[in-house]
């Protein structure tokens, strides 16, 4: 296949299948399988990019045929096609355990929407423009909105106003920075404006556009002090929509961050990524915190995204090739486990009747095997070895020790513990106890559907964790590349 | 069927509105190399529209349109992906522009390009998605007055 093609179909594909969807309306019962199939599609073409360009290549299209530095490109590495691949492995297994979740009168519009918002994380995780990112980023504001908003709910509601407040806001000061940086050098192409950026001699006025994107990145990472609409809005929707957003939305922030701050933002690293380092550190407490107070699963789980970011804007802060590594296999090990954790919340809650640890119970003894499940993210999120959270969190501390960094090392190893100590929480009040209510009639048996995607997600993470050295040498090479971008910039600029 | 609002208006928008909706067919052929195209000129058939059923009636509106919006909507965006994809089966990057002439003997040259094809879709999706619009505002308007 040429690479024109292939860079193309993580984009079209979920593209076709959202029309389809409208365009079938009569036929409800095609959408869920369509979708899954989709996903499937979308993860065999990540694996033929990826045996493309796990070596360092790096792959460019130019969408309508106009070259650099007026044509939009498509540019595949292996942080971007990494990140298409686990986008798609989650996506699927949540449009899996969505196929017996959705009421059936949000169903058209959930099967919908789910795939315009998986096509938008991945252009911009493909995107070789600046601008482009920020379209697809507000597509995938756009497709967010309404599967937030889908039901209608009070709660819902109030979440979602919150959620499109603050993006709209941080939407505003990227553009606005995207405006500064197109008048100060005359391009929009991420490669360009890595070759012109440092030739520009004015790195107090790039300075001040680098602060404009970690805020306006930064409130869509959820990081300290902008994380607060996150916890406010992710426990509304239901538990299907929550999950891939607490697996990707926040993520596809983290990917921008990572690739404007090697790519372009590099002129002034003491302060740019000296203050990242600050963000991760207080992120992570703050985060953890948060999580530890709460006693609702969604809630709790939602605190968590927040502290889970810290780690990983603390290997972009660091920028070393062993924090980068790090940084990116913690955001994989991050997507899988978090993603997974929602799905078991959510049939914890229909089993239990609620999301509340209190009124929950009995989790085990219904579901023995689920509870097992739960225990493969739940201890992989606390970095427990040796489940992939904790070889994340290895490269990371050791990343920081040869920084010298020893504080946010400190850090990141207490939150650990915390985040083992609301994990456990949960483990103790809501699976092992004897059921709250031991009136409530026992719940029918979870949909085999559902239990393949949380198997699936599992597994992922247990293959992980086994194969960290082969992932890690992969993502060594995609930590090498964004340090030491001269491969992705001639990619662009000379194809 | 319900008595026009006005039958003044009523009488002028069947004059006016096949000529806007010629205008907009004009706007959206010469769209992909002349000022106009698919997005202007899909919303000047939304205020053809728009007129047509403010002077006759959203019933009425409703039946002259014969497929609902969303689906008018999800044809456009299917008509996008397709040329993107006629590009793609040609060997060339998605979204290329790919020429063909074409002779229809006795009537005209023509000069057949998948930008034009594109521009096919934005208008009907643009078109689909402000009937939409349209119709949700015109129904709120009527729940609100009665």
């Amino acid at each position: 296949m040429t690479d024109d093609l292939l860079l193309a179909l993580p984009l079209l594909l979920p593209l076709a299948a959202a029309v389809t969807v409208m365009l079938t309306r009569g036929l409800p019962r095609l959408h869920g399988p369509l979708n899954v199939a989709c996903m499937a599609a979308l993860a065999a073409v990540g694996a033929a990019l990826l045996a493309r360009v796990h070596d360092g290549a790096v792959l460019v299209t130019f969408l309508g045929g106009w070259r650099a530095p007026f044509g939009i490109p498509l540019v595949a590495d292996a942080l971007s096609v990494t990140m298409v691949l686990v986008t798609a492995l989650v996506a699927g297994c949540v449009c899996l355990y969505a196929l017996v979740d959705v009421p059936p009168r949000q169903a058209l519009v959930y099967h919908a929407v789910t795939p315009v918002l998986v096509a938008s994380a991945n252009g911009a995780f493909l995107t070789g423009d600046l601008f482009n990112l920020y379209v697809w980023f507000e597509v995938m504001l756009m497709s967010s909105f309404v599967l937030m908003a889908l039901g209608g709910e009070a709660p819902q509601v109030r979440g979602t106003v919150k959620y499109m407040a603050t993006n709209l806001v941080s939407s505003t000061l990227f553009l606005a920075g995207v405006g500064l940086l197109y008048g100060l050098t005359g391009t929009l192409n991420m490669a360009e404006l890595a070759a012109r950026v440092p030739a520009l001699g004015q790195p107090a006025l790039v300075s001040v556009v680098a602060v404009l994107f970690v805020v306006a990145f930064g409130t869509k990472a959820a990081v300290f002090p902008l994380f607060s609409w996150l916890p406010a809005s992710y426990p509304t929707p239901p538990v299907a929509t929550t999950a891939l957003f607490a697996g990707l939305l926040t993520k596809v922030a983290v990917y921008a961050l990572l690739r404007t701050f090697t790519l372009i933002f590099v002129h002034d690293v003491g302060f740019t990524h000296g203050a990242l380092l600050w963000i991760a550190g207080l992120t992570m407490v703050t985060g953890v915190l948060g999580a530890v107070a709460q006693d609702e699963v969604r809630r709790l789980l939602s605190f968590h995204i927040v502290s889970q970011i810290g780690y990983m804007v603390m290997g972009l802060a660091l920028l070393s090739p062993l924090a980068l590594l790090g940084a990116i296999f913690f955001t994989i090990h991050n997507i899988l486990a978090k993603t997974n954790l929602f799905l078991i919340g959510g049939v914890m809650a229909r089993l239990g009747g609620s999301f509340e640890l209190k009124r929950l119970g009995g989790f085990y003894r219904a579901q023995p095997l689920l509870a097992g499940l739960f225990l493969v993210p739940a201890l992989a999120l606390a970095g427990v070895p040796p489940l992939s959270g904790f070889w994340g969190k290895l490269l990371l501390a050791r990343a920081g020790l040869e920084a010298a960094e020893y504080a946010i090392v400190a850090a990141s190893l207490a939150v650990g513990l915390l985040t083992l100590y609301s994990m456990m929480k949960i483990w103790s009040q809501a699976v092992l106890p004897a059921a709250a209510d031991p009136a409530r009639p026992p719940a029918g048996p979870v949909p085999r559907a559902q239990l393949a995607a949380i198997g699936v997600l599992a597994a992922s993470t247990l293959a992980l964790s086994a194969l960290a050295w082969p992932v890690c040498v992969v993502l060594g090479r995609a930590a090498e590349g964004l340090l030491a971008p001269t491969a992705y910039i001639e990619a662009v600029l000379r194809a | 069927m319900t008595p026009p609002v006005s039958i003044v208006l009523h009488t002028t928008t069947r004059f006016v509105v096949p000529i806007m909706l010629l205008f907009s067919l004009f706007l959206l052929l010469r769209g992909h190399n002349a000022p106009g195209g698919g997005f202007g000129g899909a919303l000047v058939a939304v205020a053809a529209y728009a007129l047509y059923a403010i002077g006759s009636g959203w019933r009425q509106a409703h039946v002259a349109l014969r497929r609902s919006p969303e689906t008018i909507g999800a044809a456009g965006l299917a008509i996008m992906l397709v040329s993107a994809a006629l590009a793609l089966l040609a060997g060339r990057p998605a979204f290329a522009a790919l020429r063909q002439d074409a002779r229809v003997p006795g009537l005209a040259d023509l000069d057949l390009a998948t930008p034009a094809l594109f521009d096919v879709g934005v208008y009907l999706a643009v078109f689909g998605s402000m009937i939409t619009v349209v119709l949700a505002l015109i129904h709120r308007a009527r729940v609100m007055t009665e």
